[in-house]
């Protein structure tokens, strides 16, 4: 169990001297707490298993430090960090049966025979591989390789955090349900720190108590999930974050309102202090939009579909040439191909150069 | 990958059917005519049935004797070479730098031997063991080794062993090389975290991973060198007096030095035999090693 | 982790180990006869060119580098090109005997060639193709077809069959597709099937004496000709020797990134 402090933390693969922007992970200062379960989110390249392997000591910082419980671990070797890492795929030691595999980090610490086996019983339960501990771990299928995977980190009693490369990739979807919920349930149960990358939000969203978005090699923002939907930091974690994501569409704002193809916006708080010069936008959630019949109060919009979704129906629309998603109400039915749009104006969020501006009450 | 069933891919095996059956078939039943047939010359032949077959197996007669203590010959040199050329290029395997220009450096260097025509290979040791005009004679012969090739056997089997190992090693080592190659970096990076030992991480990952391409290189080795003719012919001529008189010396020998139609023939299918036997046992454990490993793990 | 402590010494010392004899017969190639004999040198103390102005001038001797580059390319294009169809077969399709057929093959790569010397000299002067190029080019067809033919299946299963379908289903013929589609994504896999036969070919040594007497005499039978009244003529020899590794020598060159690339993508 450990707390894990980054101070000021870059990569480049190009070495240290590269140019800034092109560092996998620009510089990073943020402390992940002892027993939570963190999801890494983010597309492919945003640098997340870059910062996973930062972690885990496979690769060794351009810049900055790691701190495992305050102690700087930073030039480490994996081996004494006590981390165990999954992979993409199942890694497991073809000529060894199950019980072997997950002996194996044992074994190579000097552990007793005694407690070697005690503990890889342990961890078959917990993982449901039991009845399989005489067989090659070869014959196995996907799932129960990674769960031979994760049990070869989780049989060292000194682990101090687990962490996941999007290690759901290779399983069947209807056993990646049972995986996650497993996950969950041995986070509960071991209280151990874990950190999952993945670019899937749902599966983000299910496993952690806190997730961290990533782009372009940035942390983006850090939050619980309701926190990521409600009042997303930036742009791209509004966009990357619920389904359909949130519209964002360019407008002037002044004081208490917000001016979209000359048709205005109540908000909720004033914003007199924009920076000048920034790209102004306004962002809000497809669930807080609602079509209506068009009438000159409202923004006008043409619809391009509806997607009925069982109990929700969303309206993809236009604004101008800004593609928009809206909630469609109840019965509403939509006349001819214009609507008119309805805001909610407490979940209205205006970014200036895609950051969030807290606007004053 | 399913296969589909169809019959008109005959069609495009043709060709390959043609051409080597042309190159195999019909040599071979010459062969299997002659072995069953003696001749007093003037093209006049008569049946001899497994005549010449008897007196190739039967351990007394001049050409049995012949035959068996080639065959030991050839089966004792390639135990030998394995034993060498296994191991070694394992290890060169593993010593292959990991990145940069020396890399391919390496891969020419190790590739060139293969490539040099036998028969040069054949006179490059010839000549480098020679006391008068070879480095290598030159050298053993001053610091006190009585080294003679010509005239000595164990000097002729060691000059012979090291030239196959010269020669052929490399093919082991790039092999290997293929194989450690496609070993992901991940089971690396886990046998890290678990904190493996050097030795584990060679026995529990490279060594299983390098089992099919073993299994290819020490068929290719043993079946390489049971037929050598050329290096050791160029080198000894199977000399001294026979020592170094290999299986397919032996048949030659007869075959274009003696035109012994019928011993040859008869020589040529046991040969053959023998070597399609081993290709046929190593066949099968190759695909029955395929079948028992399951599906390769998936990569995203 | 992959490697292993002291690999730059093993290594260093096995690149030496290989390359010391290449070097002494590069050595003597410059000597003159005798030079070689009356001493013992590192390297030529008057060094000469003369036999390999002998070679090149010499018609006897240069023919026979024609002619070993003659067959070998015959039987390096004939090989692919009739492999190509097969392999794909053996990828693609099951058919009657399809097993038995690719074992029979893999058979005859294990062939010795000992066995053949004494058949192929009587079937090829029946057919009066004895000492051309194309006995031997037929010949050697024994082993390499077959290594052709192993080699591309491999590739061509790496294709996925979807992209057949696909152009199939575009409406493409059969020979179009192939050659159009297929060929193009395993060119580096022809690469080197061709590189492996011309290689096999090259160094062939007993059918390609056995099957030629004068005109197409390889370089291999001629340099068993360096023997004369004054003795060996050990310089020539060296020369001839070391103009018959330059080939190989040039073609690993030029295919050494495909080389490490194909190690690199795990294809054996």
């Amino acid at each position: 169990m450990a707390r894990i402090d980054l101070v000021d933390l870059a990569h480049s693969y190009g070495g240290n001297d590269a140019a800034p922007e092109s560092f996998a992970l620009k510089p990073i200062s943020m402390t992940w707490r002892q027993g939570g379960a963190y999801a890494l989110l983010g597309p492919s390249g945003c640098g997340k298993t870059t910062l996973l392997n930062l972690i885990s000591g496979i690769v060794t910082p351009s810049r900055g430090k790691i701190l495992f419980d305050g102690v700087d671990i930073t030039l480490r070797s994996t081996r004494e960090r006590n981390i165990a890492q999954v992979f993409q795929f199942p890694v497991i030691y073809d000529t060894m049966t199950v019980g072997q595999n997950l002996a194996f980090p044992l074994k190579n610490r000097g552990v007793p025979k005694v407690e070697v086996d005690k503990r890889v019983a342990e961890i078959a339960r917990l993982l449901d591989l039991t009845a399989d501990l005489k067989r090659k771990a070869t014959r196995l299928t996907a799932d129960a390789k990674q769960k031979i995977s994760l049990g070869r980190g989780l049989v060292r009693s000194d682990v101090a955090a687990v962490l996941f490369d999007e290690p759901l990739t290779v399983i069947d979807p209807e056993l990646k349900w049972q995986l996650r919920s497993k996950l969950k349930a041995l986070h509960r149960e071991l209280d151990l720190t874990m950190i999952y990358v993945t670019h899937d939000q749902t599966e983000a969203l299910t496993f952690a108590d806190t997730v961290v978005v990533m782009h372009d090699g940035r942390v983006v923002q850090s939050g619980t999930p309701a926190e990521l939907f409600e009042k997303p930091a930036h742009t791209f974690v509004g966009y990357f974050i619920g389904s359909p994501g949130m519209n964002i569409i360019a407008a002037e704002v002044k004081g208490r309102e917000a001016r979209i193809d000359g048709h205005t916006i109540a908000l909720n708080c004033g914003y007199d202090a924009l920076p000048a010069g920034a790209k102004i936008e306004i962002g809000v959630r497809p669930e807080f939009v609602e079509v209506a019949a068009p009438t000159a109060g409202l923004l006008k919009a043409k619809i391009d579909r509806i997607d009925d979704l069982g109990r929700i129906r969303f309206a993809r629309v236009r604004v101008g040439d800004v593609k928009f998603a809206a909630r469609v109400p109840g019965r509403f039915a939509p006349s001819e191909g214009c609507v008119g749009l309805k805001f909610d104006p407490a979940n209205v969020h205006v970014y200036a150069d895609s950051r969030l501006v807290e606007g004053a009450a | 990958m399913d296969k589909t069933v169809n019959q008109k891919a005959w069609f495009l095996v043709l060709p390959v059917f043609a051409v080597v059956a042309f190159s195999a078939i019909l040599p071979l039943m010459t062969v299997v005519n002659y072995s069953m047939q003696d001749t007093f010359g003037n093209n006049q032949f008569f049946w001899n049935g497994v005549g010449w077959f008897k007196e190739l197996l039967g351990p007394s007669t001049d050409l049995g004797s012949r035959f068996f203590a080639s065959l030991w010959r050839n089966l004792f040199f390639s135990a030998v070479i394995l034993a060498i050329e296994v191991p070694l290029g394992i290890v060169i395997a593993l010593s292959m730098p990991t990145k940069g220009w020396t890399v391919a450096a390496c891969l020419v260097i190790l590739a060139l031997p293969l490539l040099i025509p036998w028969n040069v290979v054949g006179t490059i040791w010839q000549i480098f063991g020679r006391e008068d005009i070879g480095l290598l004679g030159y050298v053993l012969n001053h610091i006190g080794l009585h080294y003679n090739y010509v005239a000595n056997d164990i000097d002729a089997w060691i000059t012979i062993i090291v030239m196959d190992v010269w020669h052929w090693t490399s093919l082991v080592a790039l092999l290997c090389y293929a194989g450690l190659k496609s070993i992901p970096d991940a089971y690396y990076q886990a046998a890290q975290i678990d904190g493996a030992s050097r030795w584990s991480v060679f026995t529990a990952i490279q060594l299983p991973k390098m089992n099919r391409v073993l299994l290819i290189a020490v068929l290719l080795r043993f079946m390489d060198s049971f037929m050598i003719y050329t290096e050791p012919f160029v080198v000894t001529g199977g000399g001294p007096g026979n020592s170094t008189t290999f299986i397919s010396i032996e048949l030659v020998k007869i075959a274009l030095g003696q035109f012994d139609l019928g011993k040859a023939a008869a020589l040529s299918l046991v040969y053959n035999l023998i070597i399609l036997i081993v290709c046929w046992v190593f066949y099968t454990v190759m695909t029955n090693a395929g079948i028992e490993r399951p599906q390769k793990e998936g990569v995203a | 982790m992959h490697t292993i402590p002291g690999r730059r010494i093993i290594m260093s010392l096995f690149l030496i180990f290989l390359l010391l004899p290449i070097y002494w017969l590069v050595n003597m190639s410059f000597k003159t006869n005798s030079e070689i004999v009356s001493t013992m040198t590192l390297w030529p103390h008057h060094p000469t060119l003369q036999h390999y102005v002998r070679i090149f001038t010499d018609e006897s001797w240069y023919s026979g580098y024609i002619n070993s580059l003659e067959y070998v390319v015959i039987n390096t294009v004939l090989s692919v090109s009739i492999a190509l169809p097969a392999a794909y077969a053996f990828s693609r399709y099951r058919f009657l005997g399809d097993k038995h057929l690719f074992f029979w093959l893999l058979s005859n790569r294990m062939a010795p060639a000992a066995v053949y010397a004494l058949p192929f000299f009587n079937l090829y002067s029946a057919i009066g193709l004895f000492d051309t190029p194309w006995a031997v080019a037929l010949a050697h067809c024994i082993f390499n077809v077959p290594l052709a033919v192993w080699i591309l299946e491999g590739f061509v299963s790496g294709v996925p069959r979807e992209i057949d379908e696909t152009a199939f289903l575009d409406g493409y013929s059969f020979r179009r597709f192939f050659l159009k589609i297929l060929v193009p994504l395993i060119a580096s896999g022809i690469g080197v099937a061709a590189f492996f036969c011309f290689m096999f070919s090259w160094v062939e040594l007993l059918l390609a004496r056995t099957l030629t007497t004068v005109n197409a005499k390889p370089i291999s039978a001629i340099m068993t000709r360096t023997v004369s009244a004054a003795g060996m003529d050990w310089g020539l020899l060296a020369a001839a020797g070391v103009l018959t590794i330059i080939p190989g020598a040039l073609v690993i060159w030029f295919v050494r990134n495909y080389i490490a690339r194909g190690f690199a993508l795990g294809r054996v």
